[in-house]
């Protein structure tokens, strides 16, 4: 499957670089926006944001490598990412992570045979009043118990 | 004395709306400096009032405005710092998603302050939602005449952009959030030269915390010597306080500047749960030297945390009870330096990897003797020998907790004497 960027896709990325003195400095929202639309961020996406932003393809490479937000492959539609920090688990975030594995069957990094969900471990994600949290794609949630998150689970959809 | 400033309206329906934000008399401090005031007027009243920056360091704003050259060819920046990374830190959240048009009103103020015309918001990546709260604040801003061209008719300009980042705590360094703002890794500049000289595209910029910034229009309606009284005489206002951890009412809470960390643990968050006794607290953020529970008779300000050989930091104060293991803690805190070190210097590159080794294997019972005595010298080797503060900010809880519980951290080691 060709992984050409669309029209629309294309004028977003411009209305994007427009606020920027020179295209370089739009990497980052540029990635994000590529991201959104297809899911994660690959080898072609990255020649192809290089070629429309002028910059060697290393540029992107060592970009889309270096922050965590940036999947270099596909994610369940659900990304579920627990926070292990410190606060978390002083309210015991660890039973969260635990729950969640067990629930789902997979380990931290992998995503579930149908595609739906991807369970990540992150660093504190600044919402330490409501530990333990975690974020599913950008929605968070808080305080959670593993019933909590029975919950939450069966209202994804 | 304990009157809210900043999150005095947090309470009201739809305040991130411009219509609420102008019924509580939001944008005044705007035109009032705009239209009455001289830009120097503005940076002189900020000095007098002692704000000190909220992301970490506490340094003067009105004197990190006041470095930028007044006389240049060369654009200038503010970039207002809202990757709020720092674990235990959540206060900004709050800023941005109760009161955007507040943040928004202060940095008008400061770019007018300063001469400057081009203004971006480095958020988190993971505050999406609230940085579409903020882009929709900003939308409306411009539509009223609050940003853009010729605003209030005062004929100053400024634009503003809501700028994402991609998850790195090291962009909260602000030289590594001006490279991330230019397209590329979050690797830290050397300094000098500062950014009010040499920032963004190599122009002279401010860089501002988000709760720094919400304080200035306060300080414009009602004076510098009104904020100083709020705090302490070096250190003005009041800070909102985010507590997590081990406390009944975990949250946030705007107090003065100076209130003991005593009174905001026991009184404000409610104190530990019962038949739970505090062993200690980390009172600016995971990078701050940790406290024991004897030392928290402390005013919480810059300077006096630091007497206590602590950091004010971001005010983020993290409470661990009598039943959390101190290699629990240290764990937590190796693993995330060693996660979010940039890689760029060999001494936080490779020390926070040794320490989060030495610790990891601490933490499954196959510690060795001596290992406690190697995580001192390694953080000691870490400080003050990187580009950035992210060292220090690795090293300095690593060895305060090594330090302080030595004994309980060498009685987990194997073949103890």
């Amino acid at each position: 499957m060709s992984r050409e960027f669309t029209p629309a896709l294309k004028e977003r990325i411009e209305g994007v670089l427009a606020h920027y003195p020179n295209k370089h400095a739009g990497l980052l929202p540029v990635l994000r926006l590529v991201q959104s639309e297809k899911g994660f961020v690959s080898a072609e996406d990255e020649r192809i944001v290089a070629a429309l932003l002028g910059l060697r393809p290393i540029k992107v490479r060592e970009v889309v490598t270096f922050y965590t937000l940036f999947a270099r492959k596909p994610l369940g539609q659900f990304h579920i990412q627990v926070c292990s920090n410190l606060s978390c688990s002083l309210a015991s975030g660890e039973k969260i992570l635990e729950h969640l594995k067990a629930r789902l069957g997979i380990r931290i990094g992998q995503t579930t045979p149908d595609g739906k969900y991807t369970l990540t471990e992150v660093e504190c994600l600044g919402a330490c009043e409501q530990a333990p949290c975690m974020m599913v794609n950008f929605d968070y949630y808080g305080n959670l118990d593993p019933e909590k998150i029975d919950r939450i689970l069966e209202g994804l959809k | 004395m304990n009157e809210k400033v900043l999150t005095q309206n947090f309470g009201l329906d739809h305040l991130f709306r411009i219509e609420v934000y102008l019924e509580q008399g939001g944008y005044r401090a705007a035109k009032k400096a705009l239209t009455e005031w001289k830009p120097e007027q503005v940076l002189e009243e900020v000095k007098k009032a002692s704000l000190r920056g909220r992301g970490g360091a506490g340094f003067s704003a009105g004197l990190k405005w006041g470095f930028v050259p007044k006389k240049t060819d060369k654009p200038k920046y503010l970039c207002v710092n809202a990757d709020e990374g720092e674990p235990g830190t959540f206060k900004d959240r709050y800023i941005l998603s109760h009161d955007p048009h507040l943040l928004i009103e202060g940095i008008v103020i400061a770019s007018y302050a300063v001469g400057i015309h081009d203004a971006y918001v480095y958020i988190r990546g993971e505050y999406e939602v609230i940085a579409l709260r903020l882009e929709q604040a900003i939308a409306e801003a411009y539509g009223q005449g609050y940003l853009g061209k010729n605003i209030l008719g005062s004929g100053f300009d400024l634009d503003l952009y809501v700028h994402r980042g991609a998850g790195a705590y090291i962009c909260g360094e602000e030289t590594a959030l001006l490279e991330s703002l230019e397209g590329k890794r979050g690797n830290p500049r050397l300094k000098p030269p500062f950014p009010a000289s040499v920032g963004l595209f190599q122009n002279p910029t401010v860089i501002n915390n988000v709760e720094t910034l919400a304080n200035v229009p306060f300080i414009i309606l009602n004076g510098a010597a009104w904020f100083l009284a709020k705090g302490q005489p070096n250190d003005g206002g009041t800070r909102i306080f985010g507590v997590s951890g081990a406390v009944n009412k975990p949250g946030i809470y705007e107090l003065p500047v100076g209130t003991s960390l005593r009174e905001i643990i026991f009184t404000h968050a409610g104190g530990l749960k019962p038949g739970r006794k505090l062993k200690a607290v980390i009172p600016g953020g995971m990078s701050s030297p940790i406290l024991k529970a004897e030392e928290i008779d402390i005013k919480m300000d810059v300077d006096s945390v630091a007497a206590a050989g602590s950091m004010m930091g971001s005010a983020a104060i993290i409470v661990i009870d009598d039943r959390t293991p101190i290699l629990e803690v240290l764990k937590k805190v190796a693993k995330f330096y060693a996660h979010e070190s940039c890689g760029q210097c060999t001494p936080c590159r490779l020390g926070t990897n040794w320490i989060f080794k030495i610790v990891k294997r601490m933490a499954e019972g196959k510690g060795e003797q001596g290992d406690v005595d190697s995580l001192l010298r390694l953080a000691a080797n870490i400080k003050g020998r990187t580009l950035c503060p992210m060292g220090d900010a690795a090293a300095m809880p690593v060895f305060s907790i090594a330090k302080k519980f030595k004994e309980e951290l060498e009685a987990s080691l194997k073949g103890k004497t």
